[in-house]
């Protein structure tokens, strides 16, 4: 029995001293493991923790043209943050969230999970380029959804309904495949890069530097105190060669038929006006395009993404005929060639035909001048035959065909200039004579570019003298912007200048009343051209295939010069399926008209005067109203313009 | 029995280091609410002091072994706040802790600790045996259990933990055998699945959080690496006092309270943390030595148990903040603010000085 004052045990009291001890032993150590141990690591948590580096998100540079008027510009944009600090259950509020921004909210989630790697202050871009009401939506939600913030930054404003699409191309975010490039090494995710076009071409000069901003955020996301900041440095501006007017008047030419008009300036390369269609609107691009319209734009088969004028490879027909006058010519076989065309002609035991068969004429004794104009194919096939495919070969190579032209725009396709050694190496056999006869009148295996056969024709028509193309001024470019791909900036093919009289004269009665094109003429301008009409599918197949329907109707090419000789503008356009040349001389011959009332309204004088800069907007149509016009606005100018017929040159007879 | 009892017995020394640790606690409550909506508590908190220093001396005015003859009364008292508050308590943030009485609010649970202490020693001083039986180690158990359980239902984890030293010191002290402490820790082992069940979902997640505190950063993981980062950036100099960027950006939670010791930490380093850790080793020891110099038995026991209850505070708040326990809700005594905690804290010194001062009367 223990007495009610019986001490406790002192060895008792004594082992809890040390377990207090123990314990004290143990904090201790906790803390030295935290504050002397790892105290670098933790204090650079902290620095993380507090202070917060803000994008500032430099301005793409401005596209302008030749005379500095703005072709695109930016606008000031609203984008939708989600702030991934503020401690909040993200995927709970993706509901609400999505609503307000008329988004889902499993797209929310995905994007919240594919930059789950990211630290965490660092904000995620959930939309860009909101509405006003979205953002609306955000201003009234701050207390009850304070993970979402805004950031306004600059975004691309392109002229609207793709003009002039395919050659500034557009901007989009840059992809994981591309950050893995070298050439990106310095890009981040969520940067905006040119994907096409001239903005791909000179993303580095136009893109600018981001700058930044430290600030000293509260757990909350205020900012308490600014520590420094490093402005942004904006993009060049870029300067094209295209002319706005010239690019107005290749748009409306085209009008919305299938083909594409380029212009260029042959004596230096620049590029005056380049048009595709079908075209679409980088608009829809500068922000991030819903899958299903990108879905809708690449499954097109009418290929609305693809610059026509330097990636479609078409046969240029009767076109190729002044490649064939130059080799003749200079070869010394044409001078006195004289063939008498019965509508056709046997060559290694296959008769063909003549296009004049179908007028139900001959174009009877036809010398090199009436070949060119009247466009004989029984000229031409007996020119082929002569010459042989190695000779021909040679000069449509010399004048830029089957290679690319080396023009600054991405993704140039080289075309096919066939000939012995091409058919061996790709496709191992032997060239049979017979195909010669064809690629005479520029079928058969031939392919080209709208910008191969406008340097090549306007070479030719330059004394063969052939620049590179270029859409930008060599000169404006800052040191460290290549230019473009690699190939000589001109090249030199001789030619007599007897032979050169006989094609540019030749050239330039096409568009007279003896040639294949007369409703193209333009009264008092010396326009000059070749027309062409393709077969996109050979006679028999197309028997075959179509049925008799009108699917696979012939390409109409055209390319044109003015003056004849020496020109100062080369155009060429594509009529994908429009049949004839003398449609597509039509469309030509506006954008030549166009150029030349131009020069006529600038003296001499002051076209050589440095153009003076006209601050304006940009370039883009109006409004489509319901009424039959539609205003277009290209500068301080506004163009009433009929919504439909385009009137083309004066209804001529059709001659052909 | 002589009944004279002088205020020069008073245990000087303690009240000393007691008010320094305070102090500390004002001047950091002071820091770590500068520019935010709680400015102005450490003025409440020196108010409490105050009043805590007050009931203090009444305390230890009444003798204590009269408080052990009524301390049925009390327990049952205790039990019945502990209804109340399930039954009318405040809810704040989920659980009911907390009656409003004029305009304070108190947490019963609080002093119903200090009601253990006093329960716990008054059954150990009575106990007859020289060794532990079975069925005091029972009895024992269930004058701590009952309030236990009502407190894990309001419910409060960290304070029902908090409970338990008091049992454990009393078992210990009360010459448990070495056979019997394995028993019920195996069965606790045991019942401690069965025990996560009973966890409410919060509960569950502050516990995974510990234990991998990176899988939620955002969540419950957050105020894990929140305390560590402040702590570990406060290196061993600490980054001055209001200074802490951890704490002023508000990173910290609750830094005048439960993560006190955390702004601390960052403010003044690893020689400040030191230095308030063996302040409260003195006043720990020199609590033990009162215990061993307390005139009976039972004196000894009631001492032990508010040693019990302070070190058991102290590990797990530190621990929580230095990333070694969990996070529980469990103030530090002395240094965080709040008025139950600074109350609790001078009574049972009150008691432990009324023990004191009758060292001699024997």
């Amino acid at each position: 029995m223990l007495g009610r004052d019986e001490k406790v045990s002192p060895v008792r009291l004594t082992g809890v001293q040390y377990i207090i001890l123990g314990i004290f032993l143990l904090l201790a150590y906790g803390l030295w493991r935290l504050q002397v141990m790892q105290q670098d690591f933790y204090a650079s948590q902290a620095e993380k923790n507090r202070i917060r580096n803000v994008p500032i998100l430099a301005p793409r540079g401005k596209i302008l043209d030749r005379e500095g008027r703005t072709i695109v510009d930016n606008y000031p944009s609203f984008t939708a943050l989600l702030l991934r600090d503020q401690g909040r259950d993200l995927n709970a509020d993706a509901v609400p969230i999505a609503q307000g921004l008329h988004t889902t909210s499993e797209e929310i989630r995905s994007r919240v999970r594919h930059f789950a790697s990211m630290p965490q202050y660092q904000p995620i871009f959930l939309k860009e380029d909101i509405t006003p009401d979205e953002l609306a939506f955000i201003e009234a939600h701050r207390n009850e959804l304070p993970e979402l913030d805004t950031i306004m930054a600059y975004r691309r404003l392109y002229p609207r309904k793709g003009f002039m699409a395919h050659l500034i191309g557009y901007v989009g975010e840059v992809t994981e495949d591309m950050l893995n490039q070298p050439q990106f090494e310095f890009y981040n995710p969520g940067d905006v890069v040119g994907v096409s076009g001239v903005e791909k071409q000179y993303n580095q000069m136009l893109m600018g530097k981001n700058g930044s901003r430290r600030s000293v955020v509260t757990s909350r996301g205020k900012e308490v105190q600014q520590l420094d900041s490093t402005p942004a440095v904006p993009g060049e501006q870029l300067k094209l060669t295209v002319d706005v007017d010239l690019q107005i008047a290749a748009e409306q030419a085209l009008a919305d038929k299938n083909g594409a008009i380029v212009a260029m300036d042959p004596r230096k390369g620049e590029i005056l006006a380049m048009v595709s269609r079908p075209t679409f609107d980088p608009n829809n691009f500068a922000v991030r395009i819903s899958r299903d319209e990108w879905n809708k734009l690449v499954s097109d088969e009418n290929h609305p993404l693809l610059n026509k004028a330097i990636q479609a490879q078409l046969a240029p027909g009767s076109v190729f005929k002044i490649i064939m006058a130059t080799a003749g010519l200079e070869e010394g076989i044409a001078q006195d060639m004289k063939v008498n065309c019965a509508g056709g002609a046997s060559f290694y035991g296959r008769y063909f035909k003549c296009w004049v068969t179908s007028e139900h004429r001959v174009h009877g004794v036809t010398n090199i001048s009436k070949a060119i104009y009247q466009s004989c194919d029984v000229f031409f096939y007996t020119l082929a035959e002569k010459l042989g495919i190695g000779r021909i070969a040679k000069y449509a190579t010399a004048l830029g065909l089957g290679q690319k032209t080396g023009i600054d725009l991405p993704q140039e396709v080289a075309g096919v200039m066939p000939s012995e050694e091409w058919k061996i190496r790709n496709f191992k056999q032997k060239w049979y004579a017979g195909e010669t006869i064809s690629v005479g009148i520029g079928q058969g295996a031939v392919a080209v570019t709208p910008i191969q056969l406008a340097r090549a024709i306007g070479g030719v028509a330059s004394g063969g003298v052939l620049q590179r193309p270029h859409v930008a001024f060599p000169g404006d470019f800052p040191g460290n912007v290549l230019p473009a791909a690699d190939m000589p900036d001109e090249v030199r093919v001789p030619i007599d200048p007897a032979n050169w009289q006989i094609i540019t004269d030749a050239m330039a009665n096409v568009v007279n009343p003896i040639g294949t094109a007369p409703s193209a003429h333009l009264e008092g301008i010396d326009f000059a051209g070749k027309t062409g009409s393709a077969q996109t599918i050979s006679n028999l197949a197309k028997a075959r295939l179509a049925n008799g329907k009108t699917k696979f109707k012939d390409n109409g090419w055209f390319v044109g010069v003015e003056p004849r000789r020496n020109p100062e503008i080369v155009v060429c356009a594509l009529l994908e399926e429009g049949e004839h040349g003398y449609l597509a001389a039509r469309v030509a011959s506006q954008v030549i008209k166009a150029y030349v009332e131009k020069q006529n309204r600038r003296p001499s004088k002051m076209a050589s005067r440095k153009p003076e800069k006209v601050e304006i907007r940009g370039v883009w149509n109006g409004r489509a109203d319901a009424d039959q016009s539609e205003t277009l606005h290209a500068g301080r100018l506004v163009v009433d313009v009929p919504k439909k017929p385009w009137p083309l040159a004066a209804r001529a007879p059709r001659v052909n | 029995m002589a009944r004279y009892v002088s205020f020069r017995d008073f245990d000087w020394l303690l009240l000393g280091f007691v008010l320094l640790i305070c102090g500390i606690g004002v001047t950091e409550i002071y820091s770590a609410t500068l520019h935010t909506k709680f400015a102005g508590a450490h003025i409440k908190q020196i108010y409490w002091i105050l009043g805590g220093v007050v009931l203090m001396f009444a305390v230890s005015l009444i003798n204590y072994q009269a408080m052990l003859e009524q301390v049925h009364w009390m327990y049952i008292a205790s039990i019945a706040s502990l209804m109340l508050v399930l039954v009318f308590g405040q809810k704040y943030l989920g659980a009911r802790r907390w009656v409003k009485i004029g305009g304070n609010h108190f947490q019963p649970s609080e002093w119903v600790k200090l009601i253990l202490v006093l329960a716990v020693a008054r059954y150990f001083a009575d106990m007859r045996q020289k060794e532990l039986s079975w069925s005091d180690f029972i009895k024992a158990g269930m004058i701590v259990g009952v309030p236990m359980l009502m407190v894990l239902a309001q419910p409060d984890l960290g304070t029902c933990l908090t409970y338990l030293p008091i049992a454990v010191m009393g078992l210990f002290l009360g010459e448990v055998r070495l056979k019997q402490a394995l028993t019920v820790l195996l069965l606790v082992g045991l019942m401690l699945p069965l025990g996560w069940h009973v966890l409410k979902p919060y509960q569950r997640e502050r516990l995974t959080s510990f234990m991998n505190p990176d899988a939620d950063k955002q969540g419950s993981g957050y105020q894990v690496i929140q305390s560590q980062i402040a702590v570990g950036s406060g290196g061993i100099w600490g980054k001055g006092t209001a200074k802490g960027t951890q704490t002023h950006l508000a990173y910290l939670p609750v830094p005048q309270t439960d993560f006190i010791f955390a702004a601390f930490s960052e403010e003044h380093g690893f020689v400040g943390a030191l230095g308030v850790l063996l302040l409260y080793f003195i006043v720990l020891m020199r609590l033990t030595q009162n215990a061993q110099t307390a005139p009976d038995r039972a004196g000894t026991f009631v001492v032990m148990g508010v040693v019990a209850v302070l070190s058991f505070h102290i590990l797990v708040n530190v621990g929580m903040v230095v990333g070694f326990m969990p996070v529980t809700g469990i103030p530090l005594p002395l240094m965080s603010y709040g008025g139950s905690s600074v109350v609790f804290m001078f009574l049972a010194l009150g008691i432990v000085m009324n023990i004191r001062m009758r060292r001699f009367v024997n």
